[in-house]
């Protein structure tokens, strides 16, 4: 089945993200497909690479990149949602003239379009919320 | 991506307080040019989001209620309220605003985009949906 998943939560403050990030790892190991993970409302902080958990804590910023990287799963990150938040790119970080970015390795940034075409293109669109 | 799906949003919160209410919101402005069928489901705190006269300017908020009448220019013409969430709060069908979208063919004829449906008739509204997103 293809899904694509809605993380609306913040790493760490709830355990969507961790919930989120279990059922993408099950569903792959299941031979199923994930079209795309798309991170809003607070849920774009799981995108940071500035995130330093205690040492013998999950990282689950780092735990995403990696779901990205050996799977080829697209993390979008809602770009309204970042901008509120502090969440950049190299690019977007120009645009507003600002001096650092802090999106992770795996990571894009781009505009709500991305989850309604998740929700077309999928069998199932799964939330990830409070 | 030239299929058409049920697409349903979930408001659950209150508009202040959160940035829930807000943000689904922008969804519902993005998705209506994706052309799908849209329909908004307001239960619990998530009728407070239509509730005429809100004047959050105390808070510091920005009030955007007034953006739920414009649905109706984004062809968001299903606005489904919950009676037990409306009446478990006090409120009634008055307490609502009075939002309305126009019908093409009935001479534009001004009709009221909000439905009020009990419990039951909303489990069946949204076992429908293709897509349920929940705020």
């Amino acid at each position: 089945m293809k899904y694509t998943i809605l993380v609306n939560e913040g790493p760490y403050q709830h355990q969507s993200a961790d919930t989120a990030l279990q059922f993408a790892r099950a569903a792959l190991a299941q031979g199923h497909e994930i079209f795309r993970v798309f991170f809003y409302h607070d849920g774009v902080n799981n995108g940071t690479r500035l995130a330093v958990p205690p040492k013998d804590d999950r990282m689950l910023q780092k735990e995403w990149s990696e779901l990205a990287a050996q799977h080829g799963v697209d993390l979008v990150i809602c770009i309204a949602a970042a901008q509120r938040r502090g969440l950049m790119d190299a690019d977007e970080a120009r645009r507003q003239g600002l001096d650092a970015d802090n999106i992770a390795p795996g990571f894009r940034i781009s505009g709500l379009g991305q989850l309604i075409e998740g929700g077309i293109e999928s069998d199932r669109l799964l939330v990830f919320g409070d | 991506m030239s299929q058409t799906k049920q697409f349903m949003y979930v408001n659950r919160k209150a508009p202040y307080g959160t940035v829930y209410a807000l943000e689904s919101l922008e969804v519902v402005l993005i998705a209506a040019a994706f052309e799908q069928d849209v329909s908004l489901a307001f239960i619990d705190d998530g009728v407070y989001q239509i509730v005429r006269g809100q004047s959050p300017k105390a808070l510091g908020m920005k009030n955007f209620s007034a953006t739920y009448n414009a649905l109706g220019d984004y062809d968001v013409r299903k606005l489904y309220v919950e009676r037990e969430s409306l009446e478990a709060r006090g409120l009634s069908a008055d307490d609502l605003m009075p939002i309305v979208y126009e019908d093409e063919d009935d001479d534009y004829a001004e009709k009221p985009s909000v439905q009020l449906v009990s419990r039951a008739e909303m489990a069946a509204i949204m076992a429908g949906q293709d897509v349920v997103l929940s705020f």
